[in-house]
């Protein structure tokens, strides 16, 4: 798997090289084994779903992508280089952003605040400049509000720009969660389970912002996911994990038809 | 205005104006839209610069003479540049409402036989792709906001300013062509064509030449005494005729700026930053904003509402008057300066009205306490009335002559005159050419001599020469014992309670009125709220039996001020239930410009309608609804049907001769 040629999706995107490839890892807490040798890839410009069980350490895997945890074995490659032990904050500057399980913005700030944290990674200028907004700390806040406000109106929040967060209903969180890690820029988007706990109506609105996002800015997008209806309509290709383990890895047809995932998914005797 | 009126000659189309306006008023702002969080502005020399580039697009792309160009998209600086290009380049927009379904849009766009589409987003270009296979003319699209189209096929779909950089570059091969179809336009030439909402039938598509629109501009202009450094906020439908004459005819005839929202729901906040000088809002807008104060300060602490009461009180006495110019003591005057302070100020700087000079309202009946309510803050709010083939102006009302209950004096250069059968009738030059192939509804509506049938009934005050409006001069009827039967009269008496969204009112040729009211979900869900009253949805709150108490109580205060009218007091409710559903023009229940479509609400829902009148107490019945998206449902509900106490008043059998 390290062509660089890249594939053709079925709606006829050209998918690149491998942007990030997790090679044989394993995970454990004390005794538990979260993650047993998993290997997949994830490449330039596609969709790329983790699913599976409750469990199944879907969300460690990612947060080994996203270098909260340290894979206990294995080694995760990033824009063709290995990547060394990393603290999240060093990952993010690579250019890797998250959305979190259970949203984690600043409730008392505003949504314009909470998306500009997500610049943080571009803002280089002194604490002396900051403090008194003058030269490069003028210049690159209008920078980075400008950039930001690109994301708010793609994401079409505009009339909440001044809403504090934390009176917000949830699914206009988890959008704004969506605007913050878009705000960064990211190579790489990690949303782990971007639609919990809505309506059909707001997981729709969400899977359109989801694709735009792949579309126009052709950002890389992985996501953890459980309504499989979304799913399979959403990403190119699927890895699945049940107990830790790759049990499937594939586009959404050839994982539909893995036996493997069915039974994971209906449950056998194991 | 010395100024403006010279060379009036030359300044025969649109374009023209534009062209005017570039080296008279270059570098003031003509345009704003709120993007990426700030006013984007440009000045009427860029915009001449832009409106040519995308001129020289179309020509590029093969617009003729004639075309009809179809522009849909919410107010945005770019869609009036389209209109503007398309008249430059001899071709005539037709803008459609674009929250039109696309069976709407494909009326329309079948009936003009548009070659070509201006559209905003992904949304309107799907609506059109939808229906254009239908269309055997149609060619082009353009669309202005890219997101989402990246994967779409671009053969016969184009990118606004990709139009216009292809126009640029083709410049000169072009401009001469496109300079020689400018000169060509005249008063006679098309500046518009705009498709009525029809309160009956399929939508006719209204021809309005420059004559009409120019004239107009100029006319009512001068009326209100509007200004180049004058700003406007642009947030009603571009298809429709008031948003033309406000945002095209008289910006481009006066010069002054047009701001555009950044989205539908930024609207309030926009007009906050803008603070327009000249603002027009239909009523619900008026009635929306009071109850969105009323019920913030009733969550307001006590001292600041006891303020609010006490200045209100004041500014409700004395206001008006002041407004007017009448005598006030020195006292009430010194009291509503310290209100200015303390309420008055503040609250219309909230409102964005700080510094209106010039308010309209119209479309519908203004209820007195909402439209007092705005004047005795010192908000020169006046009512007018119009008809897009009247390019909107009929009458209006003179600053110091504003009342409630009348919609002014004839505008400059429009004669009324009241037919036998009391319907209103006017002549002006702002009288639409006609209707698009439609000779047979032209002849009936204009006659030869230039008068128009209005279709509304009214008569002129004697004391002041202004005109009243009584109702639909189709609506009123009469009852089986013959006595006059006037709905709308009665259902605006019952919508000017802030609890009562809608409300249509049966009895022609019964032997009494019933009625169909809707709930207002904000301000009942308020009260719900306030009272501990637990609701899902709009069905379980409006079967409520407080709230039904609520409606009833307001139906029979209705009913003891209508006993007061000789004439009308056979209008009083009966009986009446509350809808299940809110009544919504994608049922075909309203009009795009959300009036009640009487007639087709009447079969859709007989079954109550029958209920009402045979006496039971409730009703079984099942409604379908189109969503948003066009796919459709069904509501199920029970509804409990009430009598009303009606004041006793008897047959006026006279009245009705």
């Amino acid at each position: 798997m390290k062509d660089t040629e890249g594939y053709v999706t079925a709606d006829g995107r050209q998918i690149g090289g491998t942007l990030m490839e997790m090679r044989n890892i394993t995970l454990r807490f004390g005794g538990v084994v979260a993650i047993q040798d998993i290997s997949f890839d994830i490449r330039e410009g596609e969709v790329r779903a983790i699913i599976g069980p409750n469990g199944a350490g879907k969300s460690s895997m990612l947060n080994v992508i996203s270098g909260f945890y340290t894979p206990s074995e294995g080694e995760v490659w990033y824009k063709g280089a290995k990547r060394p032990p990393m603290k999240p904050f060093e990952v993010a500057r690579q250019g890797v952003a998250r959305t979190f399980q259970n949203i984690a913005l600043f409730e008392g700030m505003t949504v314009l605040d909470n998306v500009m944290t997500g610049r943080l990674t571009h803002m280089n200028a002194g604490i002396a400049s900051q403090a008194l907004w003058w030269g490069k700390a003028r210049d690159e806040e209008m920078e980075n509000r400008e950039k930001v406000e690109r994301v708010i109106d793609f994401l079409e929040i505009q009339n909440i720009r001044k809403t504090p967060v934390g009176r917000l209903p949830y699914g206009l969180k988890k959008r704004v969660e969506l605007a913050r890690a878009l705000a960064a820029e990211p190579s790489l988007l990690l949303l782990d389970e971007p639609m919990a706990g809505m309506n059909v109506e707001e997981k729709e609105d969400m899977s359109r912002f989801i694709l735009d996002v792949n579309d126009e800015f052709g950002t890389t997008i992985c996501l953890i996911e459980h309504d499989m209806g979304v799913v399979m309509d959403l990403s190119d290709r699927v890895v699945v994990m049940d107990y830790g383990k790759k049990i499937g890895d594939g586009t959404p047809d050839e994982v539909r038809n893995n036996q493997d995932v069915i039974d994971a998914y209906l449950g056998v005797p194991h | 205005m010395a100024h403006l009126t010279m060379g009036a000659e030359g300044l025969r189309s649109v374009p023209a104006l534009l062209a005017r306006n570039a080296s008279q008023f270059g570098a003031s702002p003509a345009y704003r839209e709120k993007e990426y969080g700030i006013w984007q502005s440009w000045t009427w020399a860029e915009t001449a610069k832009e409106v040519e580039a995308l001129a020289l697009g179309l020509l590029n792309l093969g617009v003729n003479e004639g075309d009809f160009i179809a522009i849909i998209g919410r107010n945005r600086p770019y869609l009036y540049w389209s209109m503007v290009a398309a008249q430059s380049v001899g071709a005539i927009p037709v803008p459609l409402y674009q929250d039109s379904v696309a069976e709407e849009m494909e009326y329309v766009l079948d009936h003009c036989g548009a070659r070509f589409a201006i559209v905003s987003d992904q949304e309107q270009v799907d609506k059109v792709i939808e229906v254009q296979d239908r269309l055997h003319q149609f060619e082009h699209m353009i669309y202005l906001d890219p997101r989402g189209l990246r994967k779409y096929d671009h053969t016969r779909l184009h990118q606004f300013s990709h139009v216009q950089d292809q126009g640029r570059a083709a410049h000169d091969e072009y401009i001469k062509e496109l300079q020689a179809r400018t000169a060509k336009l005249d008063y006679d030439s098309t500046c518009v064509m705009l498709y009525t909402s029809g309160t009956t039938g399929k939508p006719k598509g209204v021809v309005l030449s420059n004559r009409n629109i120019i004239e107009t501009a100029k006319a009512s202009s001068d009326f209100d005494h509007l200004r180049a450094d004058d700003e406007v906020l642009a947030y009603l439908p571009m298809a429709w005729v008031g948003d033309f004459i406000f945002s095209i005819g008289q910006a481009y005839w006066t010069g002054f700026c047009v701001n555009c929202p950044e989205s539908p729901e930024t609207m309030m906040t926009d007009l906050r930053e803008i603070a327009p000088s000249y603002y027009f809002a239909p009523p619900r807008v008026f009635e929306t904003q009071l109850t969105q104060i009323m019920i913030r300060m009733e969550d307001s602490g006590a001292f600041k509402k006891k303020t609010f009461d006490y200045f209100m009180d004041h500014a409700r006495k004395v206001g008006p008057a002041i407004l007017d110019g009448h005598d006030v003591s020195a006292m009430d005057r010194l009291k509503y300066k310290l209100g200015e302070v303390m309420v008055y100020g503040p609250l219309k700087n909230a409102l964005g009205f700080s510094n209106v000079r010039v308010g309209y309202t119209a479309g519908e009946a203004i209820g007195p306490e909402i439209f007092d309510f705005y004047r005795s803050l010192g908000i020169n709010l006046k009512q007018l009335y119009g008809q897009t083939e009247a390019s909107v102006f009929i009458t209006q009302q003179p600053d110091g002559e504003v009342r409630s209950d009348t919609v002014g004096v004839p505008s400059p250069g429009v004669e009324i005159r009241i037919s036998d059968t009391g319907e209103v009738f006017y002549r002006s030059p702002g009288v639409f050419v006609e209707y698009y192939k439609n000779a047979e509804s032209t002849a009936d509506t204009k006659d030869p001599e230039g008068w128009v049938a209005t279709g509304d009934a009214g008569f002129i005050e004697e004391a002041t020469g202004h005109l009243r409006i009584i109702d639909r001069a189709k609506d009123v009827g009469a009852m089986a014992d013959g006595a006059m039967f006037a709905p709308k009269y009665v259902e605006n008496k019952l919508k000017f309670y802030p609890n009562i969204l809608e409300a249509v009112v049966f009895g022609a040729g019964r032997d009494r009125c019933c009625a169909f009211i809707n709930i207002d979900l904000t301000a009942v869900g308020n009260w719900a709220e306030r009272n501990n009253i637990a609701y899902a949805s709009y069905q379980e709150l409006a079967g409520h039996k407080q709230v039904l108490d609520t409606i009833q109580a307001h139906i029979e205060e209705v009913n003891a001020s209508i006993a007061q009218d000789e004439m009308l007091s056979g209008c009083q409710v009966h009986r009446f239930l509350v809808l299940h559903k809110e009544l919504d023009a994608d049922d075909g229940e309203l009009t795009r410009t959300r009036k009640v479509r009487r007639k087709i609400i009447g079969e859709k829902f007989e079954d109550l309608v029958n209920a009402l009148y045979d006496g039971s107490t409730s009703v079984y019945t099942e409604t379908e609804v189109t969503y948003e998206d066009g796919r459709k449902g069904k509501i199920k509900a029970t509804l409990e049907i009430r009598d009303a106490k009606v004041v006793a008043a008897t047959p006026q059998r006279m009245a009705a001769e």
